[in-house]
């Protein structure tokens, strides 16, 4: 048995003559959490469609939990859980005849269905909804009874396809805590998102999509160290000595922000940067609020990527 | 892990094809279960056109004989062509929802999930026509051909409900937006009345007697009167009624089936 729950290999999807996925290549090792990020339309949906069995792909070769998607989808089926981008439950039974349902789709047989049920309203806790109509439930709480759905059988490979998208800070945390106790369980789990801050949180490695391609993948702190590395904020008191401040400061390629009263520029040596900056400050007499070095947010990683790969078209 | 987990042996989907399907029907009928009103509504729906057209519209052009006679046997034909409308908004939510998607990706036969709407939608068609029927002993009307006419009538009434049914499920895999849905929901009405449910085609202007003559959905009201034994009837009418509908299922059936598996394309 490989150590790779997932591997992608070169694969291509068009729809007409618009490339959905354009030879894209991505493995992904049992037992992680691995984030695709990527803008609207950067192809993520389509990835998960084609791992899920839902699409063929045009060209390339897809494997997940060891088995073939195009010739062993049966197998592939019996090992996976889909969460698709929206709710798929039926609104007008509850929430326990829909975890039913999919148990017995599962062919678990009624009373294992019904057992299976209970202790999975249990664990999203759920259990006094259970009776109520899905279409009574909050966003949070029918994502998770969405999941629940998803995880019938505990599968090996779980698809989350974008799975806040239209929660609220509550529902989108509640989410959260859900996905990382899964992956206590040792479920390999596979997610789309747009929200970086999304993918800082729950994924052990990042795709970057954009365009039907993978134009960056590592951790979190590996894509922040490959784009520029670290920077200098330097925020003054005084609005109005930015401009005097950014030609004084020792320093190339600075960015003035006006409305944060912030100057930032990127550094290659960290300590003699932030030494240099102060002993300036100090010399021109300037009053800073803040001095700061910081790791570049994973916002600034993701447009320096996208930006990059529509430059290079 | 949970003790209730499994893993599955089988290697063949098909074989839980039987299994799959009826869970899919019970699906259907919970649903109905927790929407007692809109059932409600839906049965009393043709019920409601029963009696406007039997006594508010009245008059049945062209009919000789007691109107009730001519209208009940349309009415159940008229009724069994709007289900067409029913199976293609339930098939147009399921997938616009996601919801067949995921039963795509299930260890599942994938055909149980038309299986399953097909025996849902022909139980609740069954149930249409015993509330109509009911309601129209209820008004005075009788069935006059006996048992094996009765019986045989319903059959006809069903298959071309039957044939509704995949062309509903056809055009909801083919358009599948609720704005196309609106459209066909809308020009229902005017092929439902482009027949001879309410008034005799001899009744109407050449043309128009013309494509009503043709319209499927006479053919089974004409075979349904005369096995009902009430005006209208044409005797010898039951071949048309039977060749019609298994003409249209041996057209929309596969594209269907063709059109379903195509959502992996």
């Amino acid at each position: 048995m490989t150590d790779a729950a997932i591997t992608v290999e070169g694969v291509r999807k068009k729809y007409g003559s618009k490339d959905a996925l354009d030879g894209l290549d991505l493995t992904v090792t049992r037992g992680t959490v691995h984030g695709v990020l990527g803008p609207n339309g950067a192809g993520k949906t389509t990835l998960v469609r084609i791992l899920s069995t839902l699409l063929r792909p045009d060209a390339g070769r897809v494997e997940v939990a060891g088995h073939d998607v195009l010739t062993q989808a049966y197998a592939v089926r019996l090992r996976i859980g889909l969460l698709g981008q929206h709710a798929a439950l039926d609104e007008e039974l509850g929430g326990r005849q829909n975890l039913e349902m999919f148990g017995r789709l599962h062919h678990l047989g009624a009373r294992r269905a019904r057992a299976r049920a209970d202790e999975l309203l249990a664990r999203f806790d759920l259990t006094d909804t259970g009776r109520k109509p899905v279409g009574a439930y909050s966003g949070g709480m029918r994502r998770r009874l969405d999941l629940a759905a998803s995880l019938i059988t505990e599968p090996e490979v779980l698809f989350l396809d974008e799975p806040t998208t239209g929660l609220d800070p509550r529902g989108r945390a509640e989410v959260w805590d859900s996905v990382r106790s899964l992956v206590d369980g040792g479920t390999t789990v596979l997610l789309t998102t747009q929200y970086l801050e999304e993918a800082d949180q729950l994924a052990d490695r990042i795709s970057v999509v954009d365009a039907g391609r993978v134009v960056a993948d590592g951790t979190a702190d590996e894509l922040k160290a490959a784009t520029g590395g670290d920077r200098v904020d330097v925020v003054l008191r005084d609005a109005g000595q930015l401009t005097t401040a950014a030609a004084l400061l020792p320093l190339t390629g600075v960015r003035v922000d006006p409305d944060r009263r912030l100057l930032s520029a990127p550094v290659t040596d960290r300590m003699a940067a932030l030494s240099g900056v102060v002993r300036a400050l100090e010399v021109a007499g300037l009053e800073a609020e803040d001095v700061a070095l910081r790791r570049p947010t994973l916002d600034e990683v993701f447009l320096h990527l996208t930006d990059r790969t529509k430059e290079a078209v | 892990m949970s003790t209730s987990t499994v893993m599955n042996t089988v290697t063949n989907p098909a074989t839980y094809a039987l299994t799959d399907s009826w869970t899919m029907t019970r699906r259907e009928l919970a649903r109905w279960a927790r929407q007692p009103v809109a059932v409600v509504v839906n049965l009393v729906f043709p019920v409601m056109l029963l009696l406007m057209f039997g006594y508010l519209v009245g008059g049945g052009r062209g009919v000789s004989g007691a109107y009730l006679d001519y209208l009940v046997p349309g009415m159940l034909a008229l009724t069994m062509a709007f289900g067409l409308e029913g199976t293609m908004v339930a098939v147009t939510r399921d997938l616009e929802k996601g919801v067949v998607d995921r039963f795509r990706s299930l260890p599942m036969a994938n055909s149980a999930v038309l299986v399953g709407r097909s025996a849902a939608d022909m139980i609740q068609s069954a149930l249409g026509l015993t509330v109509l029927i009911a309601v129209g002993y209820a008004l005075g009307w009788r069935a006059q051909g006996g048992a094996g006419a009765f019986l045989g009538a319903v059959g006809l009434l069903l298959l071309f409900r039957f044939a509704m049914l995949w062309i509903g499920i056809f055009l909801a895999l083919v358009a599948g937006k609720p704005e196309l849905v609106q459209a066909v929901q809308i020009l229902v009405w005017p092929v439902g009345f482009l027949s001879n449910a309410f008034a005799t085609p001899e009744a109407m202007p050449g043309w128009l007697g013309t494509v009503v003559q043709w319209n499927p959905l006479s053919q089974t009201a004409t075979a349904v009167r005369d096995l009902f034994g009430g005006p209208g009837g044409e005797p010898g009418h039951v071949w048309a009624a039977v060749a019609w509908p298994l003409a249209l299922l041996a057209l929309f059936f596969p594209l269907a089936v063709r059109r379903f598996g195509r959502l992996s394309r």
